[in-house]
């Protein structure tokens, strides 16, 4: 099994969580982050004074997948994270040991 | 010179005062309503309103409500009183004209503010600015004309308070009905937000809802008791059943929530006050507190079913504007007609009182023409404004939210992590990140 992170733009949330869907990603996790990539070192104008700013607003999707999905999934995010402009963030998968459901205690994929 | 009549002019200052605190008010109770990322934007559009009204009002807004009429009632000579020409010194009724300018100056405000709460998250703060000024000019201050301007010994005033002879004490027509209809023309030709029907889009402080409902309510006294310009039994009548009708309201709207959804909700209560004070606005002043009651009855039950519309019929008046201020303006303007009681009001009687049937017809043409009118006329200006600098942000700033799109803040900033606006690159000289798109 693999675990897909996303960093995404806050507001195509919707887009991607449509997409998983739609794929047929039944779970996934959401929570808010700051962070940057090579966009970082803007600078934004408050009150007159400039201030130079590396951080700005993300959300980090995590999502447990088969690892026959994993690509598949990358893929998805992708297409419904893209606006073609910086800052669109990454996608990543790495590989987990173990998964259960804590309800029923099925392990490994029955529990995805 | 007329005498000034201390006592009346005290009770009209401190009245102006309180209804000019409804608009702060007011950008509490819209602001509580929308998301967490567009309170500000929410409560600029009040801010934004009392601004460009106020300019306008002193310059040529009085002077095109209470100027001498132009012709056909429809509408007061603007140059007349020009930037308060000649009303320095002037006395009317016991009171320095100038007060009775400022305490007009606030209705015209609230009126324009109001329609902002059909228009939540999706419209450009410049775009609103422009379109306070241009409604205020060409839809509220003829109507305000045609309803509060009063024959005097050699002026002319308005159509419907003087040759149709409606009743309308503080302004069900050209205030609340007026504010509804245009908010109904606004969203029509805008259309929704982005996941609207789809998406629940809860108030994020209802605590804030329910301050902003307490000082509606508070100045509310000063709009109603306010209108009888004067300190005696009209404005204690005024007051009184601003009381009674509009706690009737609340409770009304909460037991069609708890038949309706299972439970009542403090959503419901701030929206029944304000269903309540709309509908006694216009009728204060002409039944007994009985008739007060039903008023708040009817206005608090049919406000409550008629805010579901917007989804049967698919119009996005957000903070519900049109179910509140066009539906509470009408049943208070139209149940005058049955209500009235010669108790009260001299020699004026509604059905409910032998009176027939003259009256009604009079109050629903007098709200029929504020309807007709005001969509009209809102609807060419909304889309004259969509045509050409554009009403709506982008999609992507409706996402991201108004706040920090439009005006490079967010409400709340509960984190020490320093995080940037997440578009204030935006408004920045020489971003980097401009540079690296064109590298990359």
């Amino acid at each position: 099994m693999k675990l897909i992170t996303a960093v995404i733009k806050p507001f195509k949330l919707e887009d991607v969580k449509n997409a998983l869907e739609a794929f047929g990603i039944h779970g996934l996790t959401v929570s808010e982050a700051s962070g940057y990539g090579r966009q970082h070192g803007h600078t934004e104008v408050y009150r007159g004074a400039e201030y130079t700013v590396d951080l700005v607003p993300k959300v980090r999707v995590e999502i447990l997948v088969d690892d026959n999905d994993a690509d598949s999934v990358i893929d998805v995010v992708i297409k419904s994270a893209q606006t073609g402009k910086i800052g669109d963030g990454k996608v990543w998968a790495t590989p987990v040991d173990a998964v259960a459901r804590v309800r029923t205690g099925e392990r490994g994929t029955d529990a995805l | 010179m007329p005498e000034i009549d201390a006592g009346n002019t005290a009770w009209v200052i401190v009245a102006t005062a309180l209804v000019f605190f409804m608009t702060p008010g007011l950008a509490l109770f819209y602001g509580g309503m929308v998301r967490a990322k567009t309170v500000l934007n929410m409560m600029m559009m009040s801010f934004g309103a009392i601004g460009i009204v106020s300019v306008l009002w002193m310059l040529y807004g009085y002077s095109m409500v209470f100027g001498n009429d132009v012709g056909g009632g429809l509408l007061g000579n603007p140059t007349e009183f020009f930037a308060l020409n000649g009303l320095v010194d002037d006395v009317s009724g016991g009171l320095p004209t100038l007060i009775f300018v400022a305490f007009q100056c606030t209705f015209a405000v609230i009126t324009t503010a109001l329609i902002s709460g059909a228009l939540a998250d999706r419209v450009k703060f410049g775009a609103w600015l422009l379109f306070c000024g241009v409604w205020a000019t060409i839809v509220y201050f003829p109507v305000a004309h045609w309803v509060f301007a009063f024959d005097g010994e050699d002026t002319v005033g308005g159509w419907i308070a003087n040759r149709l002879g409606a009743i309308d004490f503080a302004g069900g027509t050209a205030v609340h009905i007026n504010a509804g209809a245009a908010a109904l023309a606004a969203v029509i030709v805008l259309g929704p937000r982005i996941g609207f029907g789809k998406t629940p889009f809860r108030p994020h402080n209802l605590p804030m809802v329910m301050t902003g409902a307490a000082i509606l309510w508070f100045g509310w006294f000063g709009f109603n008791a306010g209108s009888a310009l004067a300190a005696d039994g009209l404005a204690a009548l005024a007051f009184v059943n601003t009381i009674a009708a509009t706690a009737v309201a609340m409770l009304a709207w909460l037991l069609v929530e708890r038949i309706r959804d299972g439970h009542s909700t403090s959503l419901g209560a701030a929206s029944g006050i304000v269903a309540g004070l709309v509908a006694i606005t216009p009728s204060c002043a002409s039944v007994n507190v009985i008739g007060a009651m039903i008023i708040g009855l009817v206005a608090g039950v049919l406000c409550a079913l008629a805010v579901g519309l917007k989804y049967k019929f698919k119009y996005d008046d957000s903070l519900d504007v049109v179910g509140v201020h066009m539906v509470g303006g009408i049943v208070g303007t139209v149940l005058i007609g049955f209500l009235a009681t010669s108790e009260v009001i001299e020699d004026t009687n509604g059905l409910f009182y032998g009176g027939g049937w003259e009256l009604l017809g009079i109050q629903i043409t007098a709200a029929v023409a504020t309807i007709v009118f005001s969509f009209v006329v809102t609807a060419i200006i909304v889309l004259v404004i969509d045509k050409t600098i554009g009403f709506r942000v982008s999609e992507e700033d409706e996402l991201k939210g108004v706040d920090i799109t439009d005006l490079a803040e967010s409400a709340y900033e509960y984190t020490d992590i320093p995080v940037g606006g997440a578009k204030s690159a935006i408004h920045v000289k020489g971003n980097q990140s401009d540079k690296e798109e064109v590298k990359a």
